[in-house]
């Protein structure tokens, strides 16, 4: 039997990155924030009290908040813009791709309640096209962190980085099982959370806990697949994801977002490279969301433990 | 410098962008002609910078930003000739390998340039971005930013009129390019903007109006205007009723000259109209 995770209590990931943006501020004197009406909801309020002077509420409008996080990048600070993850991607898509991307600016988009797990609010605001979107953006830094302490550490990273970096977190509390200053994290490598070798699972986000919890119940049924997060879904690592292929060949990806363009597109695109392998892909399937509590969707949308078992029963049966 | 000066670059910065686009056999003579006056009065008579070593924080001197890039043929004459790179390199506009891209551009890193443009509505944001920091790093200089009319079309200008007002960025002055054309014709014809001054004063910015904007006079002293009411709490902004295609007949206030370069036969009866007061690139 492999060793237990603990989940240390459930926190929202956002909160993460409102207690990693205040450390980072700390630290550096260039960081500065923004805030397009959502300052609470993103947890940005602790820096706006803290660093009044270095904090700009933008009002309800993101375009102009990208633009203006370039200009202050220009002149050397280090912005973090924060909103929902469907205003900060999709809505602004031109001003991050000219402004900030081609411009070559040291802007951090902040990107919370991404996914379905927004819940109630509904297929409006459940953002599941952002990482598509932000990939395939050159220069373009993307981060996907799994629970309250990884979305920290991934935000202090995320300022020492230089140039444009999306940092994707969430809304609801979720276990909180890596450690406060886990030393395996490393921007721009796969983390190994749960060791294996009848299979491997890629997840990132939300769906790593979830992915844990597939891997127990697999192996008290004798499997012992593991568990492999992609928090860095750019640039890709590309030796790291080749490894696991080479390993195994079952393979199932996990993520909660559209099943093109995200973290199944990645494994699929390395394994097309160096490593062919079939890929079983947990992920909404081209269909937007609905109203919900956050596990009913995530249920009904297939993201759940049981569905990525299903997945590796699907693999097993394929090769 | 005295006005005579002024007037003999601009007569060749208006010459240069024409040949260059002439040359590309693409670009935008009709904005890049309007505003050339302008674009000569800032960078050889008004705006404290500092061309080389060319600085991309632009920290300790005034800054420009063109947020309607398609007129950069101009602009890069100007710059080119204010000693930011060489005027040679001007030939090279939107070739293949250039640093003078269609569009302004930061990648190729060509010195003058410290935020792409061309997308419309974007560069004004980023000079309020810009206007912020040298509040926040102590820096007095100003902050300057050309837009167009017909980019006024754009809703970020109007979040960004919004936003400059509310957080009293008066480190920033705006110059609209109003020449009351945009790509499809007539700007009261494709999307009225009238009336733009009292837009702008509702907005909660301080507006001046430069009716004479191809009179050095006028344009420097409108300049030092905005420059004297900086500092008391409202961003500035200057309508300039320029001419489109300023300087070349057939091309004054038509607006298929928006985008478009001219033919053989056109250019020759142009450039007769835009002779050398300079040494050509």
């Amino acid at each position: 039997m492999r060793p237990r995770l603990t989940d240390f209590g459930a926190k929202d990931t956002r909160s993460g990155f409102g207690a990693g943006l205040v450390e980072s501020a700390e630290r550096d004197a260039r960081i500065v924030a923004l805030s397009a009406d959502l300052m609470s909801s993103v947890k940005m309020d602790a820096f706006a009290k803290r660093f009044p002077e270095r904090f700009f509420q933008c009002g309800v409008a993101e375009a102009n908040m990208i633009g203006v996080a370039a200009g202050l990048a220009t002149t050397g600070l280090i912005p973090f813009v924060g909103t929902f993850a469907n205003f900060a991607t999709g809505r602004v898509y031109d001003q991050i791709r000219q402004s900030v991307c081609y411009s070559g600016k040291n802007v951090k988009i902040a990107a919370s309640h991404a996914g379905l797990t927004l819940g109630e609010d509904g297929a409006t605001h459940q953002m599941l096209e952002d990482i598509g979107l932000m990939r395939g953006l050159p220069g373009m830094t993307v981060l996907s962190p799994c629970d309250y302490n990884q979305t920290r550490l991934a935000t202090l990273a995320a300022a020492r980085i230089e140039g444009p970096v999306y940092l994707r977190f969430g809304r609801p509390a979720v276990p909180n099982f890596t450690p406060p200053d886990d030393p395996s994290f490393q921007i721009g490598k796969v983390q190994v959370v749960l060791d294996g070798y009848d299979g491997v699972i890629f997840a990132t986000g939300h769906m790593v806990w979830h992915a844990i919890q597939a891997s127990y119940a697999l192996e008290e049924q004798g499997l012992v697949i593991a568990v492999v997060n992609v928090h860095t879904l750019k640039p890709v690592d590309v030796e790291g994801i080749r490894e696991w292929l080479e390993r195994t060949p079952i393979v199932v990806t996990a993520e909660e977002h559209q099943v093109h363009n995200g973290l199944g597109d990645i494994v699929s695109h390395v394994s097309t490279q160096f490593c062919p392998r079939f890929v079983e892909r947990i992920a909404v399937q081209d269909t937007f969301g609905e109203s919900g509590k956050p596990d009913e969707l995530l249920e009904k949308y297939g993201l759940t433990a049981r569905h990525i078992m299903a997945a590796v029963d699907r693999a097993l049966r394929r090769r | 410098m005295d006005i005579a000066e002024l007037e003999k670059i601009a007569a060749q910065v208006r010459r240069d962008a024409m040949r260059m686009i002439y040359m590309a056999q693409s670009g935008h003579p009709g904005g890049a002609l309007g505003a050339a006056d302008i674009f000569v009065a800032l960078y050889f008579a008004h705006l404290r910078h500092r061309p080389q070593p060319f600085s991309p924080t632009g920290i300790g001197e005034d800054v420009f930003v063109l947020s309607n890039g398609h007129i950069c043929a101009a602009w890069y004459a100007v710059l080119a000739r204010s000693g930011y790179f060489p005027i040679e390199e001007l030939a090279t506009f939107r070739r293949i390998h250039s640093r003078l891209q269609g569009h302004p551009a930061t990648k190729e890193g060509l010195p003058g340039v410290r935020v792409a443009t061309g997308s419309l509505g974007q560069g004004l944001s980023a000079a309020i971005g810009i206007a912020l920091g040298k509040k926040l790093l102590k820096d007095s200089h100003l902050v300057y930013a050309m837009i167009g009319d017909g980019e006024t079309n754009e809703g970020q200008i109007w979040e960004a009129a919004l936003f400059a007002a509310h957080h009293q960025v008066d480190n920033l002055i705006v110059i609209t390019d109003r020449n009351y054309k945009q790509i499809d014709g007539d700007t009261r014809d494709v999307l009225n903007t009238d009336p733009l001054e009292e837009k702008w004063r509702a907005f909660g910015w301080d507006v001046l109006a430069l009716r004479q904007a191809h009179d050095f006079s006028a344009i420097l002293a409108t300049l030092n205007e905005a420059v004297h009411r900086s500092g008391q709490g409202k961003p500035i902004m200057i309508i300039a009723y320029t001419t489109m295609g300023k300087g070349v007949d057939f091309m004054e206030n038509d607006y298929r000259w928006h985008g478009k370069p001219p033919t053989s036969a056109e250019y020759e009866r142009a450039i007769l109209q835009l002779p050398a007061t300079l040494r050509d690139f």
